[in-house]
């Protein structure tokens, strides 16, 4: 890895003034490019704090952020993101939701209009990708939740982001539907040259999907451990029954507690 | 689970020849049913009409006045219908402004509110100092009582961005102006056209009080003199056509909001 896409150093980051709560204290952090890495840890340990400083959308009090190979003072525009609330516009149709980041981009924002027809393909394309074929006339609200994610992460890749930032983006489906996203994003981190920063509490959920798991201390946030996921890819479902992936996520449920406690 | 067979014949349902919507006659069986009890409890009663005279005799009144009826009430609608597009007008760019930093939100709302605060019917003899009697003060306090709630509702629809929208559009790189056109804007329609029905209905409250105390026309004027004479029956007529303008405008502004903002009314249907 010669020099990594994101390098976090030394970072402070307090809400609220200087008497305010110090969200991550002393975090440390790098990630190469074309890395898959999720980040796990007790709830409130700053995991958004973290996507919110790669993003430049919060610039730190102390440390540096680097962000393919510059300081990051102000938001990068070489990200997508996606929350756990998929936030589809209403008023606009799946197609028109997913070439939003390209009006807004200022690469692309120029280019729009008079290319339209080839953005449109290309975010037919990424629809197909994840299993909306069709689908990109209708409403948001005529999707399912599970389907809303889906275009949601659309939204988040038709600027072709080196950095892809996943906050917790399949938190509120269910079962079946989460595993069938797990592969679409598997899949796409195989075959796009993207590197995925992935926030989550599900702790199969990171070991399955990532190269790298970084687990997070309590408030204030700080890196505690970093695992190399030793499975092979392609991953198929199936190493959500083996021993081996088990013991992990078991390990890695066992270091959570413990900072969970020590907070 | 017990598997259905396909091929069993459903039953069709008896159609019956002509079905009463009676959802969509409510309203017409309603209101003919207010006119009755009108109707019955004045004769049984034995009020005078200088009290409450009967429907049966306001409709006469309507018909024996109609032409200064007529032109009182497009009077009426005119001075409404102009203070309440000025306040269309005033209220979406006010919103605009007030909704677009939360500084200025902060700053300008407690004055709004204080202004909405005063009964308008206080501002009218101000109006009149300035703009004397007659149209003028009637358009204005149209405007002044039915801007406000087009204000609240625009500027809320504004300072309510989902936080993540925000975010995922200033990670690429939007600017304030950016975020207020692809989604504060679009957003607050709903809330904009909401307001149009309160705002219609307040319009004609502001035009018919200044009529009332500083005009020689409309139907606020003609009540007032109708008063005056003991003419309790034309009174009546003049609240009546109020009434019809008040229902006109709602249904009309209600519709405007339906084929503006069809996608807010389905949306929560489906969640």
């Amino acid at each position: 890895m010669a020099s990594p896409l994101v390098s976090i150093e030394n970072v402070d980051m307090r809400y609220g003034g200087p008497s305010g709560t110090l969200a991550v204290s002393g975090l440390n952090l790098r990630i190469g490019r074309g890395e898959f890495v999720a980040v796990v840890g007790p709830s409130g340990c700053g995991k958004s704090t973290l996507m919110k400083l790669t993003t430049g959308l919060h610039i730190p009090q102390g440390g540096s952020v680097i962000v393919a190979n510059s300081q990051v003072t102000k938001p990068v525009s070489i990200v997508g993101m996606a929350f756990q609330n998929p936030t589809m516009l209403p008023w606009r149709t799946t197609l028109e939701n997913i070439l939003l980041p390209l009006e807004i981009v200022e690469k692309h924002r120029r280019r729009l209009r008079s290319h339209k027809s080839e953005y449109v393909a290309k975010a037919e394309k990424l629809l197909e990708t994840v299993g909306l074929k069709g689908f990109g006339d209708k409403f948001p609200w005529q999707l399912s939740g599970g389907m809303q994610q889906r275009a949601n992460l659309c939204r988040a890749l038709i600027h072709e982001p080196e950095l892809l930032m996943l906050d917790e983006p399949f938190g509120a489906l269910d079962a079946f539907t989460r595993e069938e996203l797990w592969c679409v994003i598997r899949d796409l981190h195989a075959s796009q040259d993207v590197t995925i920063v992935l926030v989550t509490h599900d702790l199969r959920e990171s070991v399955f999907l990532a190269d790298k798991v970084v687990v997070m201390s309590a408030r204030p946030g700080r890196v505690i451990a970093e695992h190399m996921v030793p499975f092979e890819r392609p991953r198929q479902l199936d190493l959500l029954y083996e021993p081996a992936f088990n013991e992990m996520v078991q390990k890695l449920h066992g270091e959570i507690a413990t900072a969970r406690a020590a907070a | 689970m017990t598997t259905l067979d396909e091929t069993a014949p459903i039953a069709a349902p008896p159609r019956p020849a002509v079905r009463i919507n009676w959802v969509r006659l409510a309203p017409l069986f309603y209101t003919i049913g207010l006119f009755v009890l009108w109707e019955v409890g004045v004769r049984i009663s034995g009020l005078p009409h200088t009290i409450l005279p009967t429907p049966t005799r306001v409709f006469e009144a309507i018909v024996q006045y109609w032409s200064p009826i007529w032109k009182n009430s497009m009077q009426t609608l005119y001075t409404t219908v102009l203070g309440f597009l000025i306040a269309v007008v005033a209220g979406l760019g006010i919103g605009l402004f007030i909704g677009w930093s939360k500084t200025i939100y902060a700053g300008l709302y407690p004055i709004m509110v204080g202004f909405n605060a005063i009964p308008k019917v206080a501002l009218v003899p101000i109006l009149v100092i300035w703009f004397g009697i007659g149209t003028v003060p009637a358009v204005l306090t149209a405007f002044l009582i039915s801007f406000f709630p087009i204000v609240v509702n625009v500027a809320t629809g504004l300072a309510t961005i989902e936080p993540e929208t925000e975010d995922v559009l200033r990670a690429l790189g939007a600017k304030k102006m950016d975020i207020m056109l692809k989604v504060g804007i679009p957003r607050s329609m709903p809330y904009f056209f909401g307001s149009l029905k309160v705002a219609i209905t307040l319009a004609f409250v502001g035009s018919v009080v200044s009529e009332t105390v500083a005009s020689n026309s409309g139907l606020g004027n003609m009540m007032a003199s109708a008063q005056s004479n003991f003419n309790v029956p034309l009174v009546f007529a003049g609240l009546l056509m109020l009434a019809v303008e008040g229902i006109v405008m709602y249904a009309l502004m209600a519709w405007v909001e339906k084929r503006m903002t069809g996608w807010a009314h389905r949306s929560t249907m489906a969640n």
